[in-house]
């Protein structure tokens, strides 16, 4: 499909996956200090076949969003390394606090603003592992939705998409405009392009400009822009953003600290082996 | 008026075997609130699947059958969905963590601008106290769920909004019949009342699903291998033990990944979540993915040669071996031992 807007839903996360004892912090909250940061593994995956049909077609545009604290603006200029057009971050006090519901709708406006063809999500993000935000942008903005995708391309004037079962697969075929989520299993996504890390290299949103030395300034970098976009930008109602706007609140929080039972050590030795099979016997556990 | 649902996924047009669970434990938390346990079951084809569902102490069932449902798709399930609960104002809606529960339960959430909590591993009733308004909110579902890749338990609530829903995985929950004879009412949905066209959109081409082989997660004993075992040759052990033992073989991550066993076998965050009488962690680190999908088990043998290993801590027995020297011991002192 030529000349077709995409926009990639990207999200920063906390890189979950190898936490350390240091992570947690004593009252039992995520201590993110301590954790890199990193673009969200399913979303790469997402960038991957937004940027495959952009190579497929002519005149198509990439365009990254990623609503989170200015931080956030480094996953979108690693998306420009690999070959997105642009990109927006959303950033605003009100947002923090959102669930999965308040921040579909921060980026179901935003998505409306940018009026593209085709919405392309990772499945989860591994912080809050819900995978409900692609879903809940998809209603609200009453496109359909197709989850799980592994693989798609165009036939006409519909995708054409693989998707990933628990118990196998299905190929559907979806018209434009739509919400699409994409799984892990999916390719990977391709490496930073030299050319591009040099071109976006100094991108930088308004806020990040004003936090920059007078040196950096000085030296005169390419001007190139990161869009920010806070609530005003989007048309918000506040009071359906932050906590307010969330149904689902967090009562509690416990760190996961594996409770240490009584155990019994033993060696590998036929005659510790042989009475503990004797014991699980004795007490039904085998029989 | 406000009571609990429960959306019943098919498998093969059987009632699936996560929604049997969610009904057991629905049941008990609709006698804790005084209400009504509701299914909802969307096919078609589905004449007297009611009767598999009543022994669950299930009130009523709500049956959709028709063509346009005979497979899952997001719009129309939605679009069904969300008209009924408008209608029947559930308190709270229950629905399994599996690729449909989790396409469907957001979309519904959205739909109805309710709240959301995905992947429970425990459902409870309880209240809640809000200091600036001192306003006490009675039986609230208690929705609790691991985030952060597992580091967390989060309690969620929603005291605000309806339903409550929540997805939940299979096998968290236990599943149990009532009573064989409890016959509640069955109600038909008028199908095309809810469905508009645009909600045919999307097409199913084709679907290749694969039938359900392995089943570690109804096994009363699991062997379970990890990286520690060291090849595939080696889980032959595993397999010889779980088989005198009446069990099955699992796996952890590393060995899947690993190829010594395949993804099916696999208990964990990404895996299955197992409760068996009997867990045999075999060469296995314990890493939290892979203990949230055991922990829950009634006994826990560790056999690792890292004393310090942190599987140890959750572990009723510690055996500080090999585990290519202790399999052949236990199957050698069960075989001599046992009658
Ligand atoms: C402990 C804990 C538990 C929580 N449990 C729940 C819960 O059960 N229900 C609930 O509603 N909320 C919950 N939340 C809040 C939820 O984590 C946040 O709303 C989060 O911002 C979005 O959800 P997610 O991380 O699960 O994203 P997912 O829904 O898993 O993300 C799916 C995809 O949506 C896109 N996406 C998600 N967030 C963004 C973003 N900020 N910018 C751009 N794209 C994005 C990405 O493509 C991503 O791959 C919880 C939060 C915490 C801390
Ligand atoms: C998002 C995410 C999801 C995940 N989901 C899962 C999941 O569902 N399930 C899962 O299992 N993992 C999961 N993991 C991976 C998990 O973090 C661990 O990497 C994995 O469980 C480790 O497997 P292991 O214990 O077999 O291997 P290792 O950690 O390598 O441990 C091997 C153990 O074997 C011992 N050992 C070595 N040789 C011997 C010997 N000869 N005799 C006895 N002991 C020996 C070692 O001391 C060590 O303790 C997930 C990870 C992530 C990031």
């Amino acid at each position: 499909m030529n000349g077709i807007k995409i926009v990639v839903l990207a999200k920063q996360v906390p890189d979950t996956r190898n936490v350390g004892p240091d992570a947690m912090k004593a009252d039992g909250t995520v201590n993110r200090s301590v954790l890199p940061a990193i673009f969200n593994p399913e979303d790469l995956n997402a960038l991957e076949q937004a940027l495959r049909i952009k190579e497929s077609y002519e005149g198509v545009t990439v365009t990254l969003l990623t609503m989170g604290p200015v931080r956030a603006a480094e996953i979108i200029r690693e998306g420009l390394y690999r070959g997105a057009d642009d990109g927006i971050l959303l950033t605003d006090r009100a947002f923090a606090g959102s669930d999965t519901l308040a921040t579909s709708y921060a980026l179901a406006l935003a998505v409306r603003r940018l009026a593209p063809d085709l919405v392309i999500g990772g499945r989860q993000a591994i912080d809050g592992d819900t995978a409900q935000v692609g879903p809940q942008v998809a209603e609200k903005l009453g496109w359909p939705q197709v989850t799980y995708a592994e693989e798609m391309h165009f036939e006409g004037e519909r995708l054409i998409i693989r998707r990933r079962l628990e118990r196998g697969v299905e190929n559907v075929s979806a018209p434009l405009p739509l919400v699409v989520t994409v799984n892990g299993t999916a390719p990977a996504c391709r490496y930073r392009n030299a050319k591009l890390v040099m071109k976006y290299k100094y991108a930088r949103t308004d806020t990040e400009l004003q936090a920059e030395s007078s040196d950096y300034i000085a030296a005169g970098r390419p001007a190139i822009k990161i869009t920010e976009w806070g609530v005003d930008a989007i048309g918000a109602d506040p009071e359906k953003l932050g906590l307010s706007g969330s149904p689902t609140k967090v009562k509690e929080i416990e760190n996961v600290i594996l409770q240490s039972k009584e155990s019994k050590r033993l060696t590998a030795s036929d005659g510790d082996i042989e009475s503990l099979v004797r014991e699980l016997l004795e007490n039904h556990t085998i029989g | 008026m406000n009571n609990l649902f429960v959306f019943c996924e098919l498998d093969e047009g059987r009632p699936a075997e996560v929604s049997l669970e969610l009904l057991t434990r629905g049941r008990s938390l609709a006698d804790t609130l005084g209400c009504r346990l509701e299914a909802l079951v969307l096919g078609s084809g589905l004449d007297g699947i009611e009767n598999e569902l009543f022994p669950y102490g299930v009130d009523v069932v709500h049956l959709g059958d028709d063509p346009v449902l005979e497979h899952y798709r997001t719009m129309p399930y939605t679009s069904v969905i969300t008209g009924l609960f408008k209608q029947e104002q559930p308190q709270i809606a229950l629905m399994g963590a599996t690729t449909t529960g989790r396409d469907l339960g957001p979309r519904v959430s959205s739909a109805l601008h309710s709240g959301l909590t995905a992947d429970c591993t425990s459902l409870e009733i309880g209240d809640h106290y809000v200091k600036k308004t001192d306003t006490t909110y009675k039986n609230l579902l208690y929705q609790i769920r691991p985030a952060f890749g597992g580091n967390i338990i989060a309690t969620i609530i929603n005291p605000d909004h309806r339903p409550q829903m929540a997805t939940v995985r299979e096998g968290v929950m236990k599943r149990e019949i009532i009573n064989k004879n409890y016959r509640g009412e069955l109600r038909r949905i008028d199908v095309s009342a809810f469905i508009k066209p645009e909600d045919l959109a999307v097409e199913i081409i084709e679907r290749h699903m694969e039938a359900r082989k392995v089943d570690i997660k109804s096994a009363q004993i699991i062997v379970s291998g990890g990286y520690g075992v060291g090849s595939k040759e080696n889980f032959a052990m595993l397999y010889e033990l779980a088989s005198l033992l009446g069990g099955e073989v699992a796996a952890s991550r590393a060995a899947v990944d690993a190829g010594y066993a395949g993804h099916e076998r696999q208990v964990g965050q990404t895996g299955v979540t197992v409760r068996p009488k009997l867990y045999i962690a075999c060469g296995i680190s314990g890493q939290i993915q892979h203990t949230a999908g055991m922990n829950q088990s009634g006994k826990i043998i560790a056999i690792n040669n890292d004393p310090m290993a942190p599987i140890n801590s959750i572990a009723d027995y510690v055996i500080n071996g090999d585990v290519a020297e202790v399999i052949p011991r236990l199957i050698k002192y069960y075989k001599a031992n046992a009658r």
